[in-house]
């Protein structure tokens, strides 16, 4: 159902892990659907994106395109992550089945809500990045045995 | 390359035809072909082959032979029932009792209903599974044609109190249906014991193929024709008889019940262990369904912080077939309607994984599948931000 890429990316995921002390960090998607993508990223005073990792509680799709997205910003300037869209990450991995490609929307949204995160931090403004539509709810979290 | 390994931990999908039925099925391709309504002699062993299915069927119900009608699955069966008893009792009343964990066969048929004038209680469970039997009786009204309940749910392989509900059904003089699909053959089912009216069942969950299933209707019970057509069955089901899949079935269902207790010991004990290994090696792991009310094949996990798709697809990658109740698997942004029926929060539902074995499986191979849970639970883990927050916030707390 899944395509090489996909499949190589879901099994060897890049960038996968936390950066202490990120220079932004978005968190998109909610338990509930069943698709939560975090970005760290670590951006030097030039705006470039440094080093970026990735976490994601969800399906296949969800976690391929989370790689996906994080090695299309590696290396990028801020402006140039901007560009990075849920139709690059689709094209980049060839393709996803039509009813995951939600997936590589949050991945977009999640790249954005960390570069807001970083644009509030930092005091600056990206051109074309609006506020992350809302974050997870801390409470969903709370369910335990 | 290898061959590559496949534990197949899937048979309430679906299992493997067994060579002895495919053995019994080949004459009746090639050399019984004969139409069993016709006249003539050379059609008599296809006749023959039909007869002696439904004896095994019946006999293993403690039925009368007819009052087995052939259907082509077991959601035929459950549209069959539902639909012709609410057509065929609408004078007496238009309520139908069931419950929210049932089948999509009997909800989606009840959701037909309900734009035709049908009233439906779905009957809620507890958190393992298993209706309030208070809460049936308080359910049931004067217009109440029919209770339907499985009797064994499909994926966390609670078995209902299905004797107790015969009762009820019988002193208030209403007509009881149960989807068996997942119960026939694996457990002994006596209708008379169990006063069921209806029963549904399918061939390729205990070994036959797929595209064959039949409904038990008790003498008396008067719904009509579902498929229209000539008079097989007894003028209730048209079409041409499957009579290679009919014999299939009837070969499939006499090697069940004659192996039916050792297979369940073997299941059962299989099951436990399991479920004992991957709950003392697994963290944050509960099992869904009735511990002691259940399949002996059943396996079903909630793996806290972790996606079923991705469990699955990595399972698969080690030759694990197995099944999870998660929205991506389901198609839809919900996961199973069972296990938000059982009260599972949705993010744990997602994580669910349902195990269900075979009399072939080993050991040897719930060691590996153990071991390789544990390891694949590990890696989603060490991947899910919802995983991080719960690990961070504990060493705060602590």
């Amino acid at each position: 159902m899944y395509t090489e890429k996909v499949m190589d990316h879901f099994e060897h995921p890049r960038n996968v892990g936390e950066i202490e002390n990120p220079s932004g960090m978005g968190t998109v998607g909610n338990a509930k659907c069943g698709d939560i993508m975090r970005i760290y990223l670590d951006i030097d005073e030039n705006q470039i994106i440094r080093d970026v990792k990735f976490k994601t509680f969800g399906c296949g799709a969800a976690v391929a395109t989370s790689s996906m997205a994080t090695e299309l910003v590696k290396g990028k300037s801020v402006q140039e992550a901007m560009a990075v869209t849920n139709k690059a990450v689709c094209e980049a991995l060839d393709g996803l089945p039509p009813v995951k490609v939600h997936c590589s929307l949050l991945a977009e949204e999640a790249i954005h809500a960390a570069l807001w995160d970083y644009a509030q931090k930092s005091g600056i403004q990206i051109e074309g990045l609006k506020k992350p539509k809302a974050d997870i709810g801390e409470e969903e979290m709370e369910e335990e045995y | 390359m290898n061959e590559k390994k496949l534990i197949y931990l899937d048979n309430a999908a679906t299992t493997k035809v067994k060579p002895e039925v495919v053995e019994a099925m080949l004459p009746y391709f090639t050399e019984y072909y004969g139409n069993p309504s016709s006249v003539y002699e050379f059609s008599e062993e296809s006749r023959k082959g039909i007869t002696h299915a439904r004896e095994v069927i019946a006999n293993a119900l403690g039925a009368k032979t007819n009052e087995i009608y052939f259907t082509g699955c077991g959601t035929e069966s459950d549209n069959w029932a539902l639909k012709a008893t609410a057509e065929a009792y609408k004078e007496k009343g238009n309520h139908i009792i069931t419950t929210k964990i049932e089948h999509h066969a009997i909800l989606h048929s009840c959701e037909w209903l309900e734009k035709h004038g049908v009233e439906v209680t779905y009957l809620d469970v507890d958190e393992n599974g298993r209706i309030s039997l208070e809460e049936l009786e308080q359910a049931i009204r004067p217009e109440t044609i029919l209770i339907s309940i499985m009797f064994a749910n499909n994926e966390i392989g609670t078995i209902e109190p299905v004797k107790e509900i015969g009762q009820i059904a019988r002193k208030h003089g209403i007509l009881f249906h149960t989807d068996a699909v997942q119960a026939f053959g694996h457990e002994p089912i006596n209708v008379d014991e169990y006063n069921i009216d209806m029963l549904s069942a399918s061939g390729h969950k205990i070994n036959a193929p797929k595209g064959v299933g039949f409904l038990y209707i008790r003498t008396g019970v008067k719904i009509r024709s579902f498929i229209h057509g000539g008079a097989q069955e007894r003028k209730r089901r048209g079409g041409t008889e499957n009579v290679a899949q009919i014999v299939g079935m009837g070969r499939a269902v006499e090697l069940a019940m004659e192996s039916l207790e050792q297979r369940k010991a073997k299941e059962t004990e299989l099951r436990d262990y399991l479920m004992e290994k991957v709950m003392s090696t697994v963290p944050y792991t509960r099992i869904n369904g009735d511990r002691k009310n259940r399949l002996a094949n059943n396996i079903n996990f909630a793996f806290q912080f972790i996606e079923g798709e991705s469990l699955l697809i990595m399972l698969d990658m080690a030759g694990i077939c197995g099944s999870s109740g998660s929205a991506c698997t389901s198609g839809s942004l919900d996961p199973s309607h069972v296990l938000l029926a059982i009260g599972l929060p949705h993010e744990i539902a997602h994580g669910s994984l349902r195990l269900t074995l075979s009399e072939e499986n080993t050991k040897e191979e719930m060691d590996y599948v153990a071991e390789t849970i544990k390891n694949v639970v590990e890696r989603l883990r060490s991947m899910s931000p919802l995983y991080e927050d719960f690990m961070k916030k504990n060493s705060c707390v602590r």
